[in-house]
C-alpha cells in the first residue's frame, strides 16, 4: 500500500519506527491528509472509520472494565506539498476501562497544509485516558492546525493530556480544549509549543470542576523567538463542593517575540478553590550563569533552558 | 605556594551603591582560604564578581586567575580556566536531569561525586534538578556538580547552610578534597569549618578590614573589633 510507504518515510524522518504501531495486537488508525489508510480493532478496542470529501469520521471505543497493555496509535498526516485533512473523533472509555494513546501528527513534507481536529472524548465512571498528542511540522511555516476537543470525564475518572509541538515550525496554531470533571475526577492538560520566526500560537484550554471534589490542572509551556506570538488562556472554573484546580503557566520570550497570558480563574462554590501563576519573559539568569559555570557558551545555556522546559 | 588568584583594589557597585571597596585578595594552589563577615557585608558579591556572573561586573581592580587576567572574559570562559562556583542558593531546572546538569563540564564521574556528597548515584541521577528536590538536596547536588569539575579553585558559598547536620562531615571532606586537587575561596558561617582553613579574610561593609591566621581572623569577628565599623555592622551576627 503506497500510503503505508510515505508513513513509513514519514517515521524515519522523525527518527521513530513505526512497526510496533502497526503491528497486529495494536490498535491503530492511520490517515492521510481525507483517506482513511489503515485501521485495525483489536478484542475489547473497536475502530470505526470512514472517508469521504468532508474528510474522515473515525469512532474509537474501549470496552467496559479493559486494560489495553499497547498504546492505541492515531496517525494523522499530510505527505504531499500541500493539502487538508478534516477530522472528526469520537473516543469512548467504558467504565474502569485504562488505556493510552498515541496520536502522531505528521506534517514534515507539506509547504502548505491544514489539519482540523474536531474531537469529543468520553470517560465513563472510573475510566482513565492518557491521550499523547505529538506534532511534528517541518520547516515550511505554512502548517495550520486548528484543534478542538470537548472532554466529558466521569466520576472516578482520569483524563491525562499532553500537547507537544516543539519540531520544526509551528506555522499557525489554534488549539482550543474544553474539560468538564466530574465527581472525584481528575483532569490534567499539559501543552508544550515552541514557535519561532512568524509562528502564530493561540492556546486555550478550559476545565470546568462540576463534580463534588473534582481536580484540574492546566500546565503550559511555550518558548517563542524571531517575531513569533502566543497567546495563551488556561481557565479553571471550581464549581463544586471541595474542587480544586491549578493553572500554570511558563512563556519564555526571546528576539522579537511576543507573548501573553491570561489564566482566567473563576469560582461558583465557597468550598472550590482554584489557583494559578504565570511567569511570562527572559530566560531567568540565574539559570544561565548556573549552566555558564558548567562551561556552556551564554547561546547554549538559553537552548538547554528552553529545551529542558519543553523537553 | 603558587599564586593562583589574585584581586587587587576590586570594587562593584550596584544600583549606585557601593558594595566592594578596594578588595585586595590572593590565594596559592592547595590553599584553604575562608572568607568570614556578617550578612550583606559583600561576600557573595565578591564570589559572583569573581566568577563573572551577570549583572556583577566590577567597577575597579583587577583580578587575575591562574596566570590569566579576568577582566571581561565572560562566565563560561573563567569556568573553562577552572573556576568554579558552587552557589548558596542553586538555580533549578525543568526538565533538566540531575545526571545531564553533572555531565556538562565534568572531568570525573559524576555518579562518584554525588556518593560523595552523601546521596545514592542510582537515586539522584535520574531526578530532575526542580523544585521536587529539596533545598539540602539541591545544594549537595550542586557541591557534587563542583567537584565533577574538578576546578583549580572552587569557590564555596555557604556550601553547609541548609545541609542536615549528619552530612557536615561528608561535606568537610569534599572541601578537603577540593583543596587537595586546586584551592578553595569558602564562605562560610561554620567556626569549625573556618578554623581548619589556611588563612583568612574577614568582609565588613564591603571592605577586606582583617586578614591572616584564621583562628585570629575569627576572633577579631567574634570580638566585634572591627576597627571601620566599630563593631556595629560586624555585630549584626554574633559568630560566624
Amino acid at each position: 500500500m503506497p500510503d503505508l510507504h510515505d508513513l513509513y518515510a514519514a517515521f524515519r524522518q522523525i527518527g521513530e519506527d513505526p512497526a510496533p504501531i502497526l503491528a497486529p495486537d495494536t490498535a491503530h488508525l492511520v490517515a492521510q491528509g481525507q483517506r482513511l489508510v489503515s485501521r485495525q480493532s483489536i478484542p475489547g478496542v473497536r475502530i470505526e472509520a470512514e472517508s469521504g470529501e468532508a474528510g474522515i469520521l473515525a469512532r474509537v471505543e474501549v470496552a467496559a472494565g479493559l486494560v489495553i497493555p499497547r498504546p492505541v496509535h492515531l496517525c494523522f498526516g499530510i505527505f504531499e506539498p500541500c493539502g487538508d485533512q478534516n477530522v472528526a473523533l469520537v473516543i469512548s472509555l467504558g467504565p474502569a476501562s485504562r488505556a493510552e494513546f498515541w496520536s502522531h501528527c505528521l506534517f514534515t513534507l507539506p509547504e502548505r497544509a491544514r489539519h482540523a481536529m474536531d474531537a469529543r472524548v468520553d470517560l465513563l465512571p472510573g475510566a482513565r485516558l492518557d491521550y499523547r498528542e505529538a506534532h511534528y511540522h517541518g520547516l515550511s511555516g505554512g502548517i495550520e492546525v486548528v484543534a478542538r476537543a470537548r472532554v466529558r470525564v466521569g466520576e472516578g475518572a482520569r483524563y491525562r493530556a499532553d500537547f507537544t509541538l516543539v519540531q520544526g515550525r509551528v506555522g499557525r496554531l489554534d488549539l482550543d480544549y474544553e474539560v468538564e470533571v466530574g465527581t472525584r475526577a481528575s483532569a490534567e492538560l499539559l501543552s508544550k509549543v515552541y514557535g519561532r520566526m512568524t509562528d502564530e500560537i493561540a492556546i486555550r484550554e478550559g476545565v470546568r470542576l462540576n463534580g463534588e471534589g473534582a481536580r484540574g490542572l492546566v500546565k503550559t509551556r511555550v518558548a517563542v523567538e524571531d517575531e513569533a506570538q502566543a497567546r495563551i488562556i488556561g481557565a479553571t472554573y471550581g464549581n463544586a463542593a471541595g474542587a480544586r484546580g491549578h493553572v500554570d503557566c511558563l512563556e519564555i520570550v526571546r528576539d522579537r517575540a511576543v507573548a501573553s497570558a491570561v489564566p482566567e480563574v473563576r469560582v461558583s462554590h465557597p468550598q472550590a478553590k482554584v489557583t494559578h501563576e504565570a511567569a511570562i519573559g527572559s530566560v531567568d539568569e540565574r539559570q544561565v550563569d548556573a549552566l555558564m559555570a558548567r562551561g556552556l557558551s551564554p547561546a547554549e545555556a538559553v537552548d538547554r533552558i528552553v529545551l529542558g522546559m519543553l523537553g | 605556594m603558587t599564586r593562583l588568584l589574585d584581586v587587587a583594589g576590586l570594587g562593584l557597585s550596584l544600583g549606585g551603591r557601593a558594595i566592594l571597596w578596594d578588595v585586595d585578595l590572593a590565594l596559592g594552589e592547595g590553599e584553604l582560604h575562608v572568607l568570614l563577615g556578617a550578612n550583606g557585608a559583600g561576600k557573595s558579591s565578591l564570589a559572583y564578581c569573581l566568577m563573572g556572573c551577570t549583572g556583577y561586573p566590577p567597577d575597579a581592580g583587577r583580578m587575575r586567575f591562574a596566570g590569566h587576567e579576568l577582566g571581561d572574559l565572560p562566565l563560561h570562559e573563567r569556568a573553562r580556566l577552572g573556576l568554579a562556583l558552587a552557589w548558596q542558593e542553586p538555580a533549578r531546572f525543568e526538565g533538566l536531569r540531575v545526571s545531564d546538569y553533572l555531565a556538562l563540564g565534568a572531568r570525573t564521574d559524576p555518579g562518584d561525586c554525588l556518593a560523595r556528597v552523601g546521596l545514592p548515584p542510582a537515586d539522584y541521577l535520574p531526578r530532575l534538578l526542580d523544585k521536587t528536590l529539596s533545598g539540602g538536596e539541591r545544594k549537595r547536588i550542586e557541591l557534587a556538580g563542583v567537584l565533577a569539575l574538578r576546578p583549580r579553585l572552587a569557590i564555596l558559598d555557604e556550601p553547609t547552610a541548609g545541609i542536615d547536620f549528619l552530612s557536615q562531615e561528608e561535606i568537610a571532606h569534599v572541601i578537603q578534597t577540593l583543596r587537595a586537587e586546586g584551592a578553595v575561596l569558602l564562605i562560610t558561617h561554620q567556626e569549625n569549618l573556618a578554623a581548619g582553613a589556611d588563612s583568612a579574610s574577614q568582609l565588613c561593609g564591603g571592605r577586606i578590614v582583617c586578614r591572616g591566621e584564621p583562628a585570629r581572623v575569627i576572633a577579631a569577628f567574634k570580638a566585634r573589633s572591627c576597627q571601620r565599623c566599630d563593631g556595629e555592622t560586624c555585630d549584626r551576627e554574633a559568630s560566624p
